[in-house]
């Protein structure tokens, strides 16, 4: 037991390695914090697009939105398919290289936005085509066009559907921010890790774990919150 | 042409297809203005389709169609504007539930007819007041008896002031003590003189408070005149074998 304890807890180490992991805590929160916004935005706006460009429109411009249409799921199904560290790697080898000069924390950055954009695209057109067809009807029968339906009737009632599914994916794709310490973004595992290592002892592992509770712990909450608050009697 | 005979719907060889089904095979059909209407007709006659053609909710096959004498299928018209014209009431409310009932009433106030803020409320209150629901203007539709969300979006359609309603079997999703407080608005629109064209299983009121019932089979209007003629004397031998086949049910 008292191995176990100085292997996992040991005080002095914590104690040692705390700073860092806090200024981890910090390159962490920030890093998801901007993920979080880029990707759920950009999957939103990919996902009205989409939806958008499913409405039958004369010729020449049918076309051209089929080809939008197919592209934006393209983009969504390869980003659902890639393992995101495969990303991160081929961003911050990549991008360089094509003369974007991409620090590892962009690439890390760009990487989970792009991933969280495509899962999120999927989850609000999932809850933009589950809103009843009626509700469209009634919206444009009182002579509300496309998008004033889509945005004041259809989009708020999607949104609300979809919290749960997309709580959960968000929260699963920002812890995703771990894997920056592959390209050496300073993140709490970045330095839990590199406290492993200097100090042959892996309780900066242990506190960088409570540092992640301590973050993604009350995003939880929050979450479960929010589903509640906006649930609706039907 | 007295003002009475103006028409303000006018249907001229109307046909809709969906695929290779031929749902409406070619409707000849007028609604004077203060008209009240009802077509009956067996499930699958195109009762609803003809409706929803009325506003291109379904966009027709071929045939014209006039609305307070715009041509509604013409070519670069103004559907939206066109629509703030025709209300429309649905068998299953369709209210919006993230909104209240004012709110229900006056989001087209706010955003197609560009009006203002307290203008849309006075206008959205009035309507419910005409509905008999002025003291549930904050209330959310999940919190509505069926009749009152049907009459809540009975108040949606006023709200805009349109020239014709058309209501798509308003009474059959609900529960029968409830239905007479929709149909009690309804009479007190004929009262007040507003056109409409009812799709509807209640032959009572029918019966009661129609101009005209017309009556459709496999998409085409069989027959059509005053109640007592369709009820009590119907020319045509289907119309004869409906109209029994209902009163047998009852």
């Amino acid at each position: 037991m008292d191995r176990f304890l100085f292997t996992f807890f040991n005080g002095e180490v914590m104690w040692e390695y705390l700073p860092k992991i806090l200024s981890g805590m910090w390159v962490t929160t920030y890093l998801a914090a901007f993920v979080i916004v880029t990707g759920l935005a950009l999957g939103l706006l990919l996902a009205l697009l989409r939806s958008i460009l499913s409405q039958t429109m004369p010729a020449p411009l049918s076309w051209l939105a089929e080809a939008v249409r197919l592209l934006i799921i393209f983009f969504v199904d390869l980003m659902r398919s890639v393992p995101p560290l495969v990303l991160i790697v081929l961003f911050f080898y990549g991008l360089p290289a094509l003369g974007l000069d991409i620090a590892g924390l962009g690439a890390t950055w760009l990487a989970l936005s792009l991933v969280l954009a495509a899962f999120a695209e999927e989850i609000y057109w999932a809850g933009l085509v589950a809103v009843a067809k009626g509700q469209w009807e009634a919206a444009r029968s009182t002579g509300l066009g496309f998008l004033q339906t889509l945005l004041y009737v259809i989009l708020p009632q999607a949104i609300r559907l979809t919290i749960p599914p997309l709580t959960n994916r968000t929260i699963a794709i920002t812890k995703g921010t771990a894997l920056g310490q592959v390209v050496a973004v300073q993140e709490i595992l970045y330095q839990a890790y590199s406290g492993l290592s200097f100090s042959s002892n892996p309780s900066p592992l242990t506190l960088g774990a409570l540092a992640y509770l301590a973050l993604f712990l009350p995003v939880v909450v929050v979450g479960r919150w929010i589903e509640t608050r906006f649930a609706w009697r039907r | 042409m007295t003002a009475i005979d103006r028409p303000i719907l006018e249907v001229q060889g109307l046909r809709k297809s969906f695929g290779a089904v031929e749902v409406l095979k070619g409707i000849d059909f007028r609604l004077r203005e203060r008209e009240l209407a009802f077509i009956i007709g067996p499930s699958g006659s195109g009762k609803s389709t003809f409706l929803r053609c009325c506003n291109r909710l379904e966009e027709p096959s071929s045939g014209a169609i006039r609305v307070d004498g715009t041509d509604i299928l013409a070519h670069g018209v103004d559907i939206n504007a066109v629509r703030r014209r025709i209300g429309m009431v649905f068998q299953s409310f369709n209210l919006y539930p993230h909104m209240t009932a004012l709110g229900n009433v006056t989001l087209a106030l706010r955003l197609a007819s560009r009006k203002s803020k307290a203008e849309a409320t006075d206008i959205g209150q009035a309507a419910l007041a005409r509905v008999g629901l002025a003291e549930k203007a904050h209330a959310y539709p999940g919190e509505l008896s069926g009749g009152q969300q049907q009459r809540v979006a009975i108040a949606r359609a006023l709200a805009l002031e349109p020239k014709i309603v058309l209501f798509d079997e308003p009474t059959s999703a609900l529960d029968p003590e409830l239905v007479g407080s929709v149909l009690q608005v309804m009479r007190d629109l004929r009262e007040a003189g507003m056109t409409m064209l009812v799709v509807s299983h209640e032959l009572q009121f029918a019966r009661a408070a129609a101009d005209r019932v017309v009556f459709m089979e496999d998409g085409v209007i069989v027959e059509q005149g005053p109640p007592a003629q369709i009820f009590g004397d119907p020319q045509q031998a289907r119309t004869r074998a409906f109209v029994a086949r209902i009163d047998g049910h009852r």
